[in-house]
């Protein structure tokens, strides 16, 4: 009687994400390795960090073409949003978060496939990088040139919540400036800062690097030098309980490969 | 699951007494299926420092804000809602269909997107919104007008439709009789429609302020979140999501717990003057 609220539990998150992922991850076993020298076949989940989305599908593309037998399923999300998910039970391969404190929150919760893990790194490989930048409108009406400039007292300025990465790096990188700077809004997450600054309901925002490539002309980014003391390392890995393990184990060397740093290098990500 | 019906013996007995299992059946699951995930929350909730958590500054002030916010937007919608529906329910004019189905819009697009189209009319840069800055220096983003605002806009279909039901079910006898008795039209409205459809008044201000409450797409993307100002409960439970699920729990209870008590205690007001 004791556990049955508990068991519960899992049960109910499971439906919720059905409910709320795009993408619904419903891996079957996988079948890989059973042919041996056919590579890997199967369907592969991998639960990546929202930044990714772009380099991440078109990696997959390429990477399908490479393993006919193995099909991508992705869930893109917020990271800390994916590790409350895998650890609640949800059936994913693969784990690329945004930033290393989110994989040390699965770490510890589901855990990594020990055997990878002793080969890779017991807190994932991380196989990219990312730098804040600030994001101005196309008009940059503020006329916003450096960090100091978000501090004027009519500038509207929207930064990440704390509780997402980009958050913790927009307050790493203002404390390195020292610099005390108040918000009109703290964002759920790093495209909602984006999108504010698209639409120039603020004259400023800090977002990742990747995020202005990724919004093309509508937004203008400014490097600033206090980014570098808040450089986010993106990790991967293999989950312990991975339905697919192969294919999985396939799709991270993919990652790490010469073909996935090209990519990630031309979404604006940089190398580890 | 149940007792299986009765096939032979006396039956037939209480005929009125016991409702029928088809109905009973998907009845129950259906409780089932609203009261388990509450369970849920309840079940994981740490309630040994539920009252340290609830006290926090920052919590009472979202929920302040949330109370607040909820209340001025159920007034606005019972403002424009109440003659909305009257028009919908009693009158002819050309466009009429069209307009009720656009009336229930905010039910059917994402919160989220509704926050983007109020951005886009009534942003810094919006249709309006632009000139509301120009002219009078008024910007409604990441503000609590705006917190209101969205709330309105994903409430106010939930009280006309069912002002407009409660207009559409009441017997216009009483109000033709007071018409040729000479009653003016606003009149006929005021001291004969209101009273009698007031029932249905409440129920749709109840969902409304409930759905008012309960709001977090349009608000996050139109409001921006910023404690105190624009930070209502969702919002906080979502942050506390990303940080720590356990306070999430915590302050979902807080909001269900303070939305129930408010629900129960107009109810009974209610049900008593009635």
């Amino acid at each position: 009687m004791r556990d049955a609220p508990s068991r519960l539990i899992p049960a109910l998150a499971a439906a919720a994400l059905a409910l709320t992922a795009c993408s619904a991850p419903d891996a079957g076993p996988g079948t890989a390795g059973e042919t041996g020298s056919e590579g890997p076949t199967g369907e592969l989940t991998v639960f990546a960090a929202a930044s990714l989305t772009d380099v991440f599908e078109d990696l997959a593309r390429e990477f399908e073409a490479a393993n006919p037998g193995v099909e991508v399923v992705f869930n893109f999300a917020g990271s800390s949003e994916l590790a409350a998910q895998i650890n609640s039970g949800a059936p994913a391969d693969v784990f690329a978060a945004a930033n290393t404190s989110t994989m040390d929150q699965v770490v510890e919760g589901e855990g990594l496939a020990p055997e990878w893990a002793g080969e890779h790194g017991a807190n994932g490989a991380v196989f990219a990088t990312n730098t804040l930048r600030i994001a101005v409108p196309a008009d940059n009406p503020a006329g916003i040139e450096d960090l100091g400039d978000l501090a004027g007292e009519d500038t509207a300025v929207a930064f990440c919540a704390e509780e997402v990465p980009c958050g913790a790096a927009t307050v790493t990188a203002l404390d390195a400036a020292g610099l005390d700077i108040t918000p009109v809004t703290y964002e759920e997450d790093v495209r909602a800062v984006l999108t504010k600054v698209e639409l120039g309901e603020v004259d400023a925002g800090l977002v990742y690097e990747t995020d202005v490539i990724a919004a093309g002309e509508a937004v203008t980014g400014i490097a600033f030098p206090e980014a570098d003391e808040a450089v986010n390392d993106y990790p991967i890995a293999l989950l312990a309980n991975a339905p697919a393990p192969d294919p999985a184990e396939a799709w991270i060397d993919f990652v790490l490969s010469g073909t996935g740093a090209e990519a990630l290098a031309g979404a604006g990500f940089g190398t580890p | 699951m149940t007792r299986s019906p009765r096939r032979s013996g006396p039956a037939l007995r209480a005929r009125s007494g016991r409702p029928p299992w088809p109905l009973v059946l998907p009845a129950l699951a259906g409780v089932a299926f609203l009261v388990l995930p509450l369970l849920g929350l309840v079940v994981r909730a740490p309630w040994a420092d539920m009252g340290g958590r609830v006290t926090e500054p920052e919590v009472l002030a979202a929920l302040w804000l949330s109370l607040s916010t909820a209340t001025v937007a159920t007034a606005l919608c019972l403002v424009l809602g109440v003659p909305l529906a009257w028009l919908l329910a009693r009158t002819e004019f050309p466009g009429r269909r069209l307009v009720r189905a656009l009336v229930t819009v905010p039910l059917v697009i994402p919160p989220v997107v509704g926050g983007v189209a109020l951005l886009l009319v009534l942003g810094r840069n919006g249709l309006l919104g632009r000139y509301l800055d120009a002219w009078f220096g008024i910007t409604i983003p990441f503000t609590s007008a705006a917190v209101v605002l969205a709330q309105v806009f994903v409430a106010m279909p939930f009280l006309v439709i069912s002002v407009e039901g409660a207009l559409r079910g009441a017997d216009r006898r009483y109000e033709e009789a007071a018409a040729t008795l000479g009653a003016g039209r606003v009149t006929v409205f005021t001291r004969v429609t209101l009273p009698m459809v007031l029932p249905g008044i409440g129920a749709g201000a109840i969902l409304c302020w409930a759905r008012a409450l309960g709001e977090f797409g349009a608000t996050i993307t139109f409001a921006g979140n910023f404690p105190g100002t624009t930070q209502t409960m969702p919002l906080a439970v979502y942050m506390a999501m990303q940080r720590d699920p356990e306070a999430a729990i915590v302050l979902s209870l807080v909001l269900l717990l303070v939305s129930l008590a408010v629900l129960a205690t107009l109810r009974e007001r209610w049900v008593n003057t009635a």
